[in-house]
């Protein structure tokens, strides 16, 4: 498709998101939210080609051991050790391949090595918890890490915040651009997650729990859960870009 | 169906930093310029715990992607990334865009933070633009009072493009 007509290029564009599936900006709940959303209305802003493209991030971002999280280290880190893997699919449920996937997380015991996390519970000298992979042909992407703790924080009396892992893709297009979490089944401090339930909608909230995966589990080694992202998919047909749209 | 977004959380840098990120393009590439500014709340304090991201075209207004129906244009990265420091300040190296089909030349930028549960997305401008920047339909679709947001500052070593997520001289933010 490299068609160049008279009135413009031939473009895709990317479906918008139903309302309800990304959490408001001014989200109450959430206390920091309040000083750091806009307050002014978002601008439209239409798919030309700085939105259509992307940055295709892939081989030579990746050092060895970059997706083995209990490897990083001449010793194992502490915790239950986990497989996650999934797939990065468009929201027409193609896969993107060879794309890069980022995470960060907090230790077994809910800590991040971070010089500002501070709150009384060790640090793991053989854990940063940091990973990056780049999807298969398939759009299939695995981590093996140690499953993070719950951990508190100031947000309102008593706050602890689900276990989750940090995840970052890019997909093939500035549209597509995602930072998510992933959360594991059946949690008990859902109810009181204001980051978690800022999603409007139910069924979308629940796009961020991860599934136990029997199938994948290492028989006395390591559970396993599995967690496909979904990005956004392209209009079904491309059409013509009007000049003065 | 898509993934719902949650925030960054205030451990951003421990996952989204790279010791390349900065730098779109090496140092002592000619018509290399830094876009440096500060990143402000609603209170106008600087954000520390934020990050900018940026994806542009080359000098020519090309990029190195297959869904350029130009043809991708192999060997720009395009993409940069930088986390905020203590005091709000990131910077970008990288050269100028080259004017695109019916648009002006721009950057586009992610801004994601501690508090921002969805990056905000926003563009910058260049000021010697003057008459593309005029004719540039996204710059037109903002209330005149509001453009100035968008368009960097010169500076000693580029430009100077700071973000105002809340308040007073608010940035213009895209639903993209
Ligand atoms: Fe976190």
């Amino acid at each position: 498709m490299t068609a160049l007509s008279e009135s413009g290029l031939v473009l895709p564009r990317y479906r918008r998101d139903p309302e309800g599936t990304h959490p408001p900006l001014d989200s109450p709940d959430y206390k920091s939210t309040g000083l750091r959303h806009p307050k002014q209305p978002l601008v439209l802003l239409p798919h030309k080609l700085t939105e259509i493209t992307g940055p295709l991030l892939g081989p030579g971002r990746l050092g060895e051991l970059d997706n083995d999280l209990t490897k990083q280290h001449p010793e194992e880190p502490q915790g239950q050790r986990i497989v996650v893997h999934g797939r990065l699919l468009d929201g027409d449920g193609r896969p993107v391949p060879n794309s890069l996937v980022e995470i960060w997380q907090a230790n077994a015991g809910g800590r991040y090595k971070h010089v500002w996390d501070n709150w009384p519970c060790p640090v793991d000298p053989n854990f940063d918890g940091v990973g990056r992979t780049i999807t298969d042909n398939e759009g299939r992407y695995e981590f093996t890490t140690i499953k993070p703790g719950a951990y508190p924080w100031k947000n309102h009396d008593n706050a602890w915040r689900p276990a989750h892992i940090h995840f970052s893709v890019f997909g093939t297009a500035f549209t597509q651009r995602l930072v998510t979490q992933m959360y594991f089944p059946d949690d008990p401090l859902f109810y009181q997650d204001p980051i978690f339930n800022s999603v409007p909608d139910e069924k979308a909230r629940n796009r961020m729990i991860s599934r136990f995966d029997l199938s994948r589990t290492v028989p006395e080694w390591a559970l396993a859960f599995e967690f496909d992202i979904v990005l956004r998919g392209r209009e079904a047909t491309p059409f013509e870009d009007e000049e003065d749209e | 169906m898509s993934t719902p977004s949650q925030t960054v959380g205030p451990y951003l840098s421990l996952g989204l930093p790279w010791a390349d990120g900065p730098t779109v393009v090496e140092e002592g590439t000619p018509g290399a310029v830094w876009i440096r500014g500060v990143v402000y709340d609603g209170a106008g304090t600087p954000v520390p715990d934020g990050l900018i991201e940026t994806w542009q075209g080359d000098a020519h207004g090309r990029f190195d992607h297959p869904d350029d129906p130009r043809g991708a244009q192999p060997g720009f990265r395009g993409f940069g990334r930088c986390p905020t420091n203590d005091d709000g300040e990131y910077g970008i190296l990288t050269v100028v865009p080259g004017a695109l089909p019916g648009e002006a030349p721009h950057i586009n930028v992610s801004v994601f933070a501690r508090g921002l549960l969805h990056r905000v997305v926003t563009r910058v401008y260049f000021p010697e633009n003057t008459e593309a920047n005029a004719a540039d339909p996204v710059l037109a679709s903002v209330p005149e009072e509001r453009r100035g947001t968008l368009v960097a500052r010169r500076s000693e070593d580029g430009y100077t493009f700071d973000v105002r997520l809340q308040g007073e001289g608010e940035t213009v933010f895209f639903d993209v």
